[in-house]
C-alpha cells in the first residue's frame, strides 16, 4: 500500500516527539556529560576525558557481567523460541478452551517483575518453598543462595516461566492467520507434519517469531528486577546482568562518570542490536508484501 | 540546567550531531532521495547511511581506546575513511 | 483417521495441561503461603493451608503504608496509560496513513527508546525530575515510563490502523468531515480494540515496572513494588504478608485480562498479523 506523501503529518507526530525526547534525549546528553567527567557531589564536576571509557573497557568487571548477559540471552532465547512454538502448536484453536488458555497463559506476564522475583524466591526456598523441599525430599541437593549451578537454573526457569507465554502468543496469532485451505490442501498432498510445520506454519509465522526474538532478546538482555530479587546478584557475582552491575553502579555506589561511561557503551551495543533485528524485519515484511 | 553539567567538549560534540541532522534533512528537501540496495544487500537512504556512519564510529572510537589507547584523534581518521566508504558501497 | 485425531488432541490436551500446570503452580504455592499464619509458614510443610487465615489480607487492607502503595502504583498507571494513548493515536495515524521526510528513522527511534535498557536512565532520571521539583510526584512515574509505552503504544496503534482501509478516510473526507470529527466520530470506533490493547499493554508495562519508579520516588507517591521491599521486622521476614502483598498485585492484571482475552493474541503481534 503506497502511502501518500504529507510534510503535514509531522504535527500529529509532535506530540510524541516532544514527550520522549523530554524523557529520553535529556537524560541521555546528561549521561554523555557525566562521562567525560569526575565530581565528588555538591554538582561540582572536574574534566576526565576519556578516562573512564578506558577504564570500562580494561574492567574485567564489565566483560564478566557482558558475558554472564549474553549467555544469559542466548540460553533463554535457545528456549523459550521453540518451546514457545511448540505450545502454541499445542493450542486449541477456538472456544472455550482457547480463551482458557490465553487469559491464563498472560497471568505471569502482567505479575509485577519483583513480585515475579518474590514467587520464585519463595518457590525455590528449601524449607518453605515447594520447588525446593520437594527437590530436597528426592535428594537433589538444590540451594540457589549458595550454589551457582542452582542460581542459574533458578533464574533462567523463572524467566522461561515469566516469557515463554509471549512467545506462545505471538505465535499463535501467527497460526490463527492461516486459512483453513492451507491445511486441506497439505492434506490432499498428504504432507507430512513436519512439511506442514516447515512450508506452511513456519512461514507465516516469520514476521511475529521476529517480534518475539526481538523483544525477548532486548527484555532479557536488560533483565533487573527478576534476578534481583531472587539472588541478589549472587553467590558471588555469579548472576550479576549488566543492568544490576549498572544499578550498583550508579545508585548504589553514585559513581557517576564510571556508571555514564558504562551506560553508553550498553546503549550503544543495544541501539546496533535492535538496528541489525528492525533491519532483517523490515526486509521480511518487504518481501512478504511482495 | 547545572544539574546535566554541560562541558564545552561534549557541547560541541551535540553541536555537530545536531548540524548534521540539519545538513541532512535540508539535502533532503532539495535533492529528494532514492533508496539504493548496497553492499548489505538492504535498501538505504542518505539517512540510513548518516546512522550507519555515526553507530560505526563509535564503536571505531571504543576500539581505538580499547586496543591503542593513545592518540585518540587519529582514530577520528579511521571513521572518515569508514564514512566514506558507507556513502560510496552501503 | 479418527482414533488418530483423538490420540492427536488427547497429545494436545496433555502438553496444554502440562505447561499450564507449570505456570500455575508458583502461583499456588504464593496463594497458599498468603493464607497461612507466619507460625505455619516457618513450620509445618503443608500443600494447603491447615489454620485458614485471612490475617495477612486484613493487615494490608487496614494499614495505610501499605495500601496506600496501591493507591499509588494504580494513580501512575492510569495517568501513563491515558497520556500515552493520547500522544500515541495521532502518531500512530501520521505513521499508518501518510509518509513524510524521515519517517522511517523517527519510527526506529522510537523504537529503540523501547528497547533501552531502564538501568540507563535511572540515573539521569533521577536528577532530572529533583532538579524540576517533580521528585517523589506521581507525574514523574508517569512521564519516565512513557519512555517505553509511548513508542510501544504507537507500534501497536500503527499496526492496528493499518488493517483499516484507506477508502473510508477518503470517503469520509469527501463527505466533507473534518480531520478531527473524522478521527473521533468514525476512525476512534473502527480502531477501538487496538486502542484498548494499547491501552492493556501501557497499564501491564507500566504495572510490573519497577526500577524507574522506585528510583524516582521515596514516600508520597511509593508504588506496592517498592513496599513490598520493607517487609523485614524484628521477628524476621513476614512471609504472609509478602505473599499476600504479591497475590494482591496479581489481582488488578488479572481483571484487565479478561476484558481483552479476545484481542491479546493479536495484541501481542503488535497488531500485525
Amino acid at each position: 500500500m503506497d502511502k501518500t506523501v504529507n510534510q503535514k503529518a509531522w504535527f500529529l507526530v509532535l506530540p510524541v516527539l516532544v514527550l520522549v525526547a523530554f524523557s529520553a534525549v535529556i537524560p541521555l546528553m546528561t549521561v554523555v556529560n557525566y562521562s567525560v567527567q569526575d565530581t565528588f557531589g555538591n554538582n561540582q564536576f572536574f574534566w576526565a576525558g576519556l578516562e573512564w571509557f578506558d577504564d570500562m573497557l580494561s574492567s574485567e568487571r564489565m566483560w564478566d557481567a557482558l558475558a554472564r548477559q549474553a549467555a544469559f540471552s542466548a540460553i533463554i532465547l535457545a528456549i523459550e523460541i521453540p518451546l514457545g512454538i511448540f505450545v502454541a502448536l499445542n493450542m486449541p484453536k477456538r472456544g472455550f478452551w482457547a480463551s482458557l488458555c490465553l487469559v491464563l497463559m498472560s497471568l505471569p506476564l502482567l505479575i509485577p517483575w519483583n513480585v515475579v522475583g518474590t514467587i520464585w524466591q519463595i518457590f525455590g526456598r528449601v524449607d518453605i518453598g515447594l520447588l525446593g523441599y520437594a527437590l530436597d525430599k528426592i535428594g537433589v541437593s538444590y540451594n540457589y543462595t549458595q550454589d551457582i549451578t542452582a542460581a542459574w537454573i533458578t533464574v533462567i526457569v523463572m524467566d522461561v516461566w515469566h516469557w515463554t507465554s509471549l512467545v506462545a502468543l505471538l505465535a499463535y496469532a501467527g497460526l490463527q492467520s492461516i486459512p483453513d485451505a492451507y491445511y486441506q490442501a497439505a492434506k490432499i498432498d498428504q504432507a507430512s507434519r513436519w512439511a506442514v510445520f516447515r512450508y506452511i506454519e513456519l512461514p507465516k509465522m516469520a514476521g511475529v517469531l521476529m517480534i518475539a526474538i526481538l523483544l525477548r532478546f532486548m527484555d532479557s538482555f536488560m533483565i533487573y528486577t527478576e534476578p534481583f530479587v531472587v539472588t541478589g546478584g549472587g553467590p558471588g557475582n555469579a548472576t550479576t546482568f549488566l543492568s544490576i552491575d549498572l544499578v550498583k553502579m550508579a545508585l548504589g555506589q553514585f559513581d557517576l562518570g564510571p556508571a555514564a561511561a558504562f551506560s553508553i557503551m550498553y546503549f550503544l551495543v543495544i541501539l546496533l542490536i535492535s538496528w541489525v533485528f528492525y533491519t532483517v524485519m523490515v526486509n521480511l515484511d518487504k518481501r512478504e508484501g511482495n | 540546567m547545572e544539574w546535566m553539567a554541560w562541558t564545552l567538549p561534549t557541547a560541541i560534540f551535540f553541536g555537530v550531531i545536531a548540524c548534521l541532522l540539519v545538513t541532512f534533512t535540508v539535502l533532503a528537501i532539495k535533492f529528494p532521495e532514492t533508496p539504493r540496495v548496497g553492499v548489505l544487500r538492504i535498501e538505504t537512504t542518505r539517512g540510513d547511511r548518516l546512522f550507519i556512519t555515526l553507530l560505526g564510529s563509535a564503536f571505531i572510537n571504543l576500539a581505538w581506546l580499547g586496543f591503542v589507547g593513545t592518540n585518540q584523534p587519529y582514530a577520528m581518521i579511521v571513521c572518515a575513511i569508514y564514512a566514506a566508504a558507507v556513502f560510496r558501497w552501503v | 483417521m479418527a482414533a488418530a485425531n483423538a490420540s492427536r488432541l488427547n497429545g494436545k490436551a496433555i502438553v496444554m495441561g502440562l505447561y499450564l500446570l507449570f505456570l500455575m503452580l508458583p502461583i499456588y504455592w504464593l496463594i497458599n503461603m498468603s493464607l497461612k499464619t507466619n507460625d505455619e509458614i516457618l513450620g509445618v510443610f503443608s500443600l494447603w493451608p491447615q489454620n485458614l487465615t485471612f490475617a495477612n489480607y486484613a493487615t494490608i487492607l487496614t494499614d495505610a503504608s501499605w495500601y496506600m502503595g496501591y493507591v499509588n502504583s494504580l494513580i501512575y498507571v492510569v495517568m501513563n496509560t491515558v497520556i500515552s494513548i493520547t500522544v500515541a493515536l495521532p502518531a500512530a495515524y501520521a505513521f499508518s496513513r501518510y509518509s513524510f521526510m524521515g519517517d522511517k528513522h523517527l519510527f526506529f527511534w522510537l523504537l529503540t527508546n523501547r528497547m533501552a535498557p531502564p538501568a540507563v536512565f535511572a540515573l539521569p532520571f533521577f536528577q532530572l525530575y529533583s532538579s524540576v521539583g517533580l521528585f517523589d510526584t506521581h507525574i514523574a512515574v508517569a512521564l519516565a515510563h512513557c519512555l517505553f509505552n509511548v513508542p510501544l503504544a504507537v507500534w501497536i496503534l500503527e499496526g492496528f490502523m493499518r488493517g483499516v482501509p484507506r477508502e473510508i478516510d477518503e470517503t469520509a473526507y469527501i463527505d466533507g468531515y473534518s480531520f478531527g470529527r473524522f478521527f473521533i466520530k468514525i476512525f476512534m470506533p473502527l480502531i477501538a480494540s487496538g486502542v484498548g490493547v494499547a491501552a492493556f499493554f501501557c497499564f501491564m508495562f507500566s504495572w510490573v515496572e519497577l526500577l524507574l519508579s522506585r528510583t524516582l520516588t521515596s514516600v508520597d507517591a511509593k508504588p506496592i513494588a517498592a513496599t513490598m521491599t520493607r517487609t523485614v521486622s524484628a521477628s524476621g521476614l513476614d512471609w504472609g504478608v509478602l505473599a499476600a502483598a504479591g497475590v494482591l498485585t496479581i489481582v488488578p492484571g488479572a481483571l484487565v485480562i479478561y476484558f481483552v482475552r479476545n484481542y491479546i493474541a493479536k495484541g501481542f503481534a503488535l497488531g500485525r498479523v
